[in-house]
């Protein structure tokens, strides 16, 4: 028998199965929480705009991402940004998962959860600040929300701001349209964004 | 800028190989202790460590060192216990890997660690004697007299594969 044959059978004989591995890592997620050195926290959701992925760290959400934004390469930027110590923990995330749920079924019109902006800086993040003021169902211009984040010439500056929202969904920049009566642009695409305002005008 | 990866991608591509050394190493029963206990306080350490550094190498040197407090605690406790009735390999493994899996495990501690990290790691026998402390060629024969114990044990494995087939 050669070393390679035997050597398989260990490997095959050694093997844990797909669940006992699942079990492993949740067991690992959980004491990393209770040692506080579960940096983000992340799970993905299903919802009528496609898989969504939700990152919290300890402070809250911190990010939500479509899937066309690539969700390991969004991981990969919260690596980057944030810290590596990152791992899926439904746990941390169940409060917005279920807020979502509500939401997307109408029964929930303004979302609760802490959020942590640290993604958003400087007029970004005063733009996205004044966001949850567009009320659920209403839309707003890109001239009234730069009108609203008290630079009334910074048209342009709130696209970019709704564009590299990290909290789409969550805080409404679908709500922002074009002064023509278009939609404009989403960076979940167009079609998440009608399909978010019809589910609004239809509540 | 591109830095490390996240930790959970870490745990997707080495979970498996390191349970596996956990379980050749200490057995079936202690071996999810040693495979948590690895991997929280490589996840503790996981933004300092180099970002060339070799992932499965550090890991397998975390879990030795794990191994080796498991091993010590149990034998303070001394205290001999029956083996469980339903361990996490039976609900998969055939009774040859049993045998196969537990006469690892039974192989003296150099064999088995030599085993282990070479041929379920593969860590080349230069990383193991730098984790074990000792000469490469030592290692290369402990990792040679164990596959020879283990060839002596279950001589038929090539014949049974073959009836598989």
């Amino acid at each position: 028998m050669s070393t390679s044959d035997l050597t398989g059978e260990l490997i095959c004989a050694l093997a844990g199965d797909p669940g006992h591995l699942r079990r492993l890592h949740d067991r690992l997620a959980a004491a990393a929480q209770a040692d506080g050195i579960l940096d983000i926290a992340y799970q993905t959701v299903d919802s009528p705009v496609g898989p969504l992925l939700l990152a919290a760290t300890d402070l809250g959400l911190v990010r939500v991402a479509y899937a066309s934004e690539d969700h390991d390469k969004v991981l990969q930027v919260l690596a980057d940004r944030i810290s590596p110590r990152i791992l899926r923990a439904p746990g941390r995330l169940d409060a917005t998962a279920r807020e979502l749920e509500e939401y997307f079924t109408g029964r929930r019109h303004s979302f609760d959860v802490p959020l942590d902006w640290r993604l958003a800086a400087g007029f970004r993040s005063t733009v996205l600040h004044h966001l949850p003021e567009i009320r659920y169902g209403q839309t707003a211009t890109y001239a009234a929300v730069a009108q609203l984040a008290g630079n009334p010439q910074a048209v342009r500056a709130v696209g970019t701001a709704c564009a590299t929202n990290p909290l789409p969904v969550i805080v409404p920049c679908h709500r922002v349209v074009r002064s023509d009566g278009g939609l404009g642009g989403y960076l979940g695409g167009v079609d998440a964004k009608r399909t978010l305002l019809t589910l609004e005008a239809a509540a | 800028m591109e830095g490390k990866q996240p930790f959970d991608t870490v745990v997707a591509t080495h979970s498996a190989t390191v349970l596996r050394v956990c379980r050749a190493v200490l057995g079936p029963v202690d071996a999810d202790d040693a495979w948590s206990e690895t991997f929280l306080s490589a996840m503790k350490a996981y933004p300092d460590l180099p970002a060339d550094a070799n992932v499965q190498a550090w890991l397998v040197t975390i879990a030795h060192r794990k191994a080796i407090d498991i091993t010590r605690a149990a034998a303070r406790r001394a205290i001999p216990v029956a083996a469980p009735p339903d361990t996490p390999t039976a609900a998969t493994a055939d009774s040859r890997d049993l045998d196969l899996a537990s006469a690892l495990t039974g192989l003296p501690g150099k064999q088995k660690q030599a085993v282990a990290y070479h041929y379920l790691a593969g860590l080349p026998y230069a990383d193991i004697a730098a984790i074990l402390g000792g000469r490469t060629d030592a290692v290369r024969r402990a990792a040679a007299d164990g596959i020879a114990a283990l060839r002596r044990s279950h001589p038929d494995a090539a014949t049974r594969r073959a009836e598989l087939r």
